[in-house]
């Protein structure tokens, strides 16, 4: 059992791209050579910003319920495991169906793998193995009471909505806790869009036109 | 002559370099390994604290060491792995003699008759052309006995002043400008002090990148209300969640710091009572700086009035803070001025020896604070000791059993030595742990002057671009076969742990040199049992020195989890900070916590000047080089670790798109950047996060990736440092096959 008080905290605002979590991750015990996390610019033209998912273990999953074997189950302390190999028809409905992006399709093996918290190191009282060696600690593994005295900048929330649904997670998301939550809209993204927030970073820009202006 | 072989297919299947991942034992699930060493990375600075998983004298895998204090469990990817250059197929596991008639280039030689070939051609070139004919190069990643025991070498055994090392490209203007400033040359606060600052101040330093865990120190600063500034010309990680970047056009740093200074001074932002009782010179720079208005700064800085006065608000009005920089403002024909410029902002804010109020420099290799104190710089003996003071030479020789007259003088440094052998006044290398073919600027004219010698020796585990040069390559050691002590970051003296024995013929560093010594019965004074012999008498040569370990020991580091120097007695727990106000040291004997017989510390008036090569016309735009998180200097050991390639394959050129679209280059096209040097084709990526002045490549390849085909040798006058930072260039886009 992973103890109650452990948890996963992700704070992709301090991540720094350096990929220790996707090496790290493909040393684990449970898929020793392959990785689990997703690690991703978010837009590599503009900034630098990156962002590491792991699973964030839904209370109920969607991978679970979309699969059609019954191939994926839940530990009784929340982890969602990596497909059942005996059952697993390798027919991606988790893969495209999972809110998070998770699920990664094995082609080589014919089973659907995923970060299962490294239940090997976590049911033991240990630290997964990315938490454990993330050099800014944009993924943090432990109590409530430690991640509230280190980030007092930050609050924890395990809520996500998607259009309709709200799903709540295991893994926390830490976000500003002066800002309130923002829900983002498929339209802004859309190249007609009439609002919507632009987030980019043109530090440099400006101060290209700054002297251009002077 | 020592010409490198011809690449051909069977050169590169003996000597790779191939990129190696998880295989066999170490795929396996359920294995226990023999044994965890207790151990420290081999790549960066830092040096990470690590537990290597070992079966059958294979080390396997990792274990995070989260008791260890400075990183808890916490690596980069390097550090995850960083175990797959064990058990290598590029590993030399016999000595080599270069052979033309050899598919390979090479020809497997038996240890002890390659041994007594080198011998042989020190004593045919010492007696021809003399001691200084033949030089030593090594490295800032060897433990400290190591460099210890080769600088020894050099001098007694060789009789050479000709040694220098590979810090040369590193740490050696951040080493002058603490010299001067502050009479010693060390961090002088440890990371623990970053913490609880109200501003962190971050000039030249890829943080996130070149020293990763460091990131979660600033970042835990920032947590707790710091002010992160950070210098850079580009956006780096580091620099995307900080308060205020400011994007410094290459080589103009000190002008931002003497207008920070400025800015202090007309806000009357100043420690008054700490200027007066701790420091001298102030005056002088109170003059200097005068002309360095908000106005003029930005003009040369390329900095908007607005950031630079917001950053000497910040910077002088906070109760705490601590300063870091690293190559970026080290790397420059001008790189001890721009530390002084640094410092001068850190005493006139008196906030230095204190509780978060620091100051340091990031060293970038394993042993960079220690492979610099104990005597394989050129001009350096062991302690910190200066090998032109007849004190210290005599001290020195006392311990060696010579006479100060036996010891050499000062050689040269590590660059100049490549201009010895080319007027042919340096004939016979013996190198280890240092990859000059890579790293050094104007790298074509090193593979020139490598050509000319007469005789070549390289110490290696693998077989790097230099050594391909070899006339004999004797089979070193790899961190993990051997044990001995390095001084990370902080200035903490830590202990690296044997986990393996070395393969095949291959031995450890020091047993190598000591054979050397015996084959050219010069034996006496290399006949130690051990890295931990060497340790005993190192501490001696060190005792009374500035950097005093004599009070370390092998156990009091493992109880201590490091001790951090000076350290002048056993009962001594170490100095974590320095410049502490009741302080004493053994300069200013009690007259003030700095190292000078006064005690004080010293303003240094640091005046501007260009780089060396300023754009024009010709070459309009700025190159500027560095690291990436995945690679290691000149990628000896991380272009053989397949992980690690696939993370960032070759070399990309950084461009700000107004200057692409510009220059019709879109992202991923074939790109041109030339120099009054070379030129290179690579492919472009289109970021605005630099300057649209300035382009940028990181330096880790050889040959023709290697960006150091157009860097600049132009060297800092006092600290020798090469301008890697900024030279001119021209860009354009490749048209053809871009061959």
């Amino acid at each position: 059992m992973v103890p109650d008080q452990n948890e996963f905290f992700m704070d992709p605002n301090r991540c720094i791209g350096c990929q220790a979590c996707v090496q790290a991750c493909s040393e684990c015990e449970t898929h020793k050579g392959y990785s689990m996390i997703h690690l991703d610019y978010v837009d590599r033209a503009h900034s630098v910003q990156t962002t590491p998912v792991v699973c964030l273990h839904c209370d109920s999953p969607t991978c679970a319920e979309v699969c059609p074997a019954d191939a994926i189950k839940k530990t009784a302390d929340g982890v969602v495991q990596t497909a059942l190999k005996p059952r697993c028809i390798a027919c991606n409905n988790c893969v495209l169906a999972c809110p998070f992006g998770v699920p990664k399709m094995k082609t080589e093996f014919k089973l659907m793998m995923k970060c299962d918290m490294c239940y090997d190191r976590t049911s033991e009282g240990l630290k997964p193995m990315c938490a454990t060696v993330c050099p800014s600690q944009a993924l943090f593994f432990g109590t409530r009471q430690e991640i509230e005295l280190l980030r007092p900048r930050s609050v924890a929330t395990n809520q996500f909505r998607f259009g309709e649904q709200t799903i709540t997670t295991k893994v926390n998301m830490m976000l500003p806790k002066f800002g309130k939550a923002e829900y983002v809209d498929v339209t802004a993204a859309m190249s007609e869009r009439s609002s919507g927030k632009t987030i980019s970073l043109n530090i440099l820009d400006g101060m290209y036109d700054e002297e251009q202006s002077q | 002559m020592a010409q490198a072989p011809e690449n051909t297919s069977e050169f590169r299947q003996a000597f790779g370099p191939h990129a190696v991942y998880a295989s066999g034992v170490r795929l396996e699930t359920g294995i226990e390994p023999d044994k965890l060493i207790k151990t420290h990375c081999c790549f960066c600075g830092q040096q990470c604290g690590i537990q290597l998983k070992i079966k059958d004298n294979e080390v396997i895998g990792f274990e995070p060491w989260e008791e260890f204090p400075f990183n808890r469990g916490m690596l980069c990817p390097k550090g995850v792995k960083r175990y797959l250059q064990g058990s290598h197929p590029d590993r030399l596991l016999h000595a080599y003699q270069r052979d033309p008639t050899s598919e390979s280039g090479f020809r497997e030689l038996a240890y002890n008759q390659a041994i007594a070939l080198v011998a042989s051609e020190i004593q045919r070139i010492q007696s021809t052309h003399g001691n200084d004919a033949f030089g030593v190069l090594t490295g800032a990643s060897l433990t400290t006995e190591k460099a210890y025991l080769i600088g020894k070498f050099a001098r007694m055994c060789l009789k050479t002043a000709n040694i220098d090392y590979n810090g040369r490209l590193c740490m050696v203007s951040a080493g002058a400008a603490n010299k001067k400033a502050f009479g010693i040359d060390r961090a002088a606060n440890p990371w623990s002090d970053i913490l609880k600052s109200e501003v962190v101040w971050i000039s030249g330093a890829n943080i996130a990148e070149c020293a990763p865990i460091t990131t979660n120190y600033v970042w835990q600063a920032r947590e707790y209300g710091a002010k992160i500034i950070v210098v850079d010309p580009r956006i780096t990680p580091i620099a995307r969640t900080c308060d205020l970047f400011l994007p410094v056009k290459p080589g103009r740093d000190i002008a931002l710091f003497n207008g920070i200074v400025h800015l202090m001074i007309e806000n009357n932002w100043l420690d008054h009572d700490f200027i007066t009782k701790h420091t001298v010179g102030f005056e002088a720079v109170v003059e200097h700086v005068h002309e360095w208005n908000p106005n003029k700064t930005a003009e040369v800085t390329g900095i908007s009035e607005r950031a630079i006065r917001q950053a000497a608000e910040w910077w002088g009005q906070a109760k705490s803070s601590f300063l870091l920089h690293a190559r970026g403002i080290e790397h420059h024909s001008h790189g001890v001025q721009n530390c002084l410029g640094a410092i001068n902002m850190v005493l006139a804010s008196g906030r230095i020896g204190r509780e978060s109020c620091g100051y340091a420099t990031i060293t970038g290799q394993a042993n960079g604070q220690g492979g610099r104190e104990h005597g394989q710089k050129c001009d350096q003996l062991p302690g910190m000791r200066d090998i032109s003071n007849p004190e210290h030479r005599a001290y020195i020789a006392g311990v060696w059993g010579i006479t100060p007259e036996e010891l050499p003088q000062a050689g040269v440094d590590a660059y100049e030595m490549f201009r010895l052998i080319e007027r042919g006044e340096i004939r016979g290398l013996l190198s280890i742990c240092f990859n000059p073919k890579v790293s050094l600027p104007d790298n074509s004219f090193v593979a020139r002057c490598l050509e000319k010698l007469e005789f070549y020796v390289a110490i290696d585990f693998f077989l790097n671009e230099t050594a391909e040069h070899a006339d004999i390559v004797l089979p070193g050691s790899l961190q993990e076969e051997d044990e001995g002590v390095v001084t990370q970051i902080e200035g903490r003296v830590i202990k690296i742990n044997k986990a393996v024995e070395p393969p095949g013929d291959a031995k450890q560093d020091w047993r190598v040199i000591q054979d050397i010594a015996k084959a050219l019965e010069r034996e006496k004074g290399f006949t130690f049992s051990g890295p931990r012999e060497i340790f005993d008498e190192l501490r001696i040569a060190s005792k009374g020195g500035i950097a005093d370990y004599s009070g370390i020991t092998y156990e009091k580091i493992e109880k201590q989890y490091g001790v951090f120097w000076p350290c002048p007695s056993e009962d001594h727990p170490g100095t974590p900070r320095l410049f502490e106000a009741e302080s004493s040291n053994p300069i200013a004997k009690g007259s003030g916590p700095f190292y000078f017989t006064d005690g004080k510390a010293r303003f240094n008036v640091a005046p501007y000047t260009p780089p060396a090569e300023d754009t024009d016309a010709e070459y309009p735009l700025m190159l500027t080089t560095g690291r990436v998180v995945s690679q290691f200097l000149s990628g000896t050991q991380t272009r053989r670790i397949g992980p690690l390639v696939d993370q960032y394959p070759e070399p990309l050129i950084e461009i700000h798109p107004q200057l692409a679209q510009k220059l019709g280059i879109a992202n991923g096209d074939l790109t041109t950047v030339e120099s009054r040097r070379g030129d290179i084709t690579l492919p472009a990526m289109v970021v605005t996060t630099i300057r649209p002045d300035t382009v940028f490549v990181p330096y880790h390849w050889p040959g023709r990736k290697s960006i150091n085909q157009l860097t600049i040798s132009a060297q800092d006058p006092i600290s020798k440092i090469p301008e890697y930072k900024v030279c001119a260039v021209r860009v354009r886009k490749t048209t053809g096959n871009g061959s």
